[in-house]
């Protein structure tokens, strides 16, 4: 019997190794459920869990909701706009006011890094974080590094490149944690505006060509060029960013060996990652999508045995 | 004066009785199912799977064919997860067959309060609606059910105290025999 050495989810960087193999093991066994005629059980039906978006969110938040209501559990869901947050009220304010209605878990998505774990200090109920800013992403990772698993069969060994905008992606940060943790080589590859100036300290290659990177890797988690996030011009134009770090097909069947692509979603297509390569047999982004509900059962699943 | 804990360990069913036993359930599924071809067996994880390999080879022996087995996670219909002290661990479902319109025979090794055969059905149902359903158990220990469940195929009824415990060990690498035990905490002064 066997159980997560953390309370809330709220960073990879918290987890131990076999907090991640428990958490791969469950989700082995949701995926076994959603494949069954009736994709529900009863676990969690005397759970409540909100929802709580403080950002825009299409994958995670349908993902979120629906590993809940597989699990049985109660959800409401909560989005900043249209509500009193306008008004000007605080984010412990907001929380603590869901909380009194009885809610036992909180999923939440906040633009500012930190949010999560400041929320933990002061409510009593369990928290997924589901993105904090440029912070971490935790169940991404886990979904990105259980989809590498099930592409090879382990994820130790493995060579991934994480390429693109590695400065503004919790996608990044939560990935590398998670790789480094179950025993992969990870280099990231980006323009050198947007790669962070001490990330080799993580343990991680840099690489500025994606040309070598490709011909490095295994696997390449290609990222979205985060728009909203950036301030200032990282780089001349986006045109400028798809001549130099585009991935097409052409470049893809230019390697002498297979490798596997994956992305977080929402594609920009044309600029990160061409339709003819996001569409190619070496795409495992759907999957990346279905796996999501399971890895996010399965944290759930864990979190709520620990409810008081 | 210290206070110590022993363990007492009665062997209640051993190896040949339980070779015997496992001809006679064979014998008594064969009676109901004749030929299985419309019949299936779901062995319960963790511990009732075992029984279930055991009861295919011996059908296999008999028939001469093999009957469809597969095995039954429950730990996620459980009742009382998130009520015990220890979290509930997921094994594995493996059930290469559809169950819809066929006689269904759940297997596990002890009949307790009856609560995992409940949480059985209700698993089950997830993959179609059976025409019947059957439970056959190694040790059935009589006057404890929690709920209203009983089984058609009963290997050995035991009296035992909920303070007890049965253990069935199989045959193993590290296991040379197939033993029943009874086993009961005393505190002795």
């Amino acid at each position: 019997m066997q159980q997560l050495s953390v309370r809330h989810l709220l960073g990879i960087k918290d987890l131990t190794p076999a907090d991640i193999a428990l958490i791969f093991e469950t989700a082995d066994n949701f995926k076994e459920v959603l494949s069954r005629t009736i994709k529900k059980v009863p676990s969690l039906r005397d759970i409540t869990i909100a929802n709580v978006f403080f950002e825009n969110s299409t994958r995670t938040r349908l993902s979120f909701e629906l590993a809940e209501k597989r699990l049985s559990a109660d959800v409401i869901n909560f989005s900043a706009s249209g509500s009193s947050v306008k008004k000007g009220e605080t984010l412990l304010d907001t929380v603590n006011n869901i909380l009194a209605m009885k809610v036992d878990m909180i999923v939440m998505r906040h633009a500012s890094a930190g949010a999560p774990h400041f929320l933990s200090r002061h409510i009593k109920a369990n928290i997924v974080n589901a993105g904090d800013g440029t912070h971490e992403h935790p169940t991404q990772a886990l979904l990105d590094s259980f989809s590498i698993r099930e592409r090879y069969g382990e994820v130790a060994g493995k060579k991934v490149a994480i390429i693109g905008d590695i400065l503004h992606s919790r996608v990044a940060l939560s990935n590398i944690f998670a790789l480094k943790k179950l025993g992969a080589e990870v280099m990231v590859c980006g323009p050198i505006t947007l790669l962070p100036r001490y990330i080799s300290e993580l343990g991680v290659k840099v690489e500025l060509d994606v040309r070598k990177a490709l011909a490095w890797c295994d696997v390449a988690n290609v990222l979205r060029i985060q728009l909203e996030r950036q301030q200032m011009k990282y780089f001349p134009s986006l045109r400028e960013y798809t001549l130099y770090y585009g991935i097409d097909k052409k470049l893809l069947d230019s390697l002498n060996k297979e490798i596997t692509i994956m992305h977080p979603g929402p594609i920009n297509r044309g600029v990160e990652l061409s339709s003819d390569a996001a569409d190619s047999h070496h795409s495992i982004i759907l999957n990346q999508v279905e796996n999501g509900v399971a890895i996010r059962m399965a944290v759930l699943y864990l979190l709520a045995s620990q409810v008081a | 004066m210290r206070k110590k804990t022993a363990m007492q360990k009665r062997l209640i069913v051993s190896d040949q009785l339980l070779d015997i036993m496992l001809q006679r359930l064979a014998h008594q599924l064969i009676e109901n199912h004749v030929d299985f071809s419309e019949s299936v067996i779901l062995g319960l994880q963790p511990r009732g799977i075992y029984l279930a390999e055991r009861l295919e080879q011996k059908l296999n022996a008999i028939l001469g064919f093999p009957v469809r087995t597969g095995a039954l996670d429950i730990t996620f219909h459980r009742d009382d997860f998130r009520r015990r002290e220890n979290p509930l661990t997921a094994n594995a479902t493996r059930i290469n067959f559809h169950i819809e319109n066929q006689n269904v025979i759940l297997v596990d090794d002890v009949l307790y309060t009856g609560r995992s055969v409940r949480a059985a059905l209700d698993a089950m149902i997830a993959y179609g609606r059976p025409a019947k359903v059957e439970l056959l158990v190694l040790i059935d220990r009589r006057y404890t059910r929690h709920l209203p469940i009983e089984a058609m195929y009963v290997g050995k009824y035991v009296n035992s105290l909920p303070s007890e415990k049965v253990l069935v060990e199989w045959k193993a690498p590290d296991n040379p025999e197939d033993n029943v035990w009874l086993i009961t905490k005393n505190e002795e002064l």
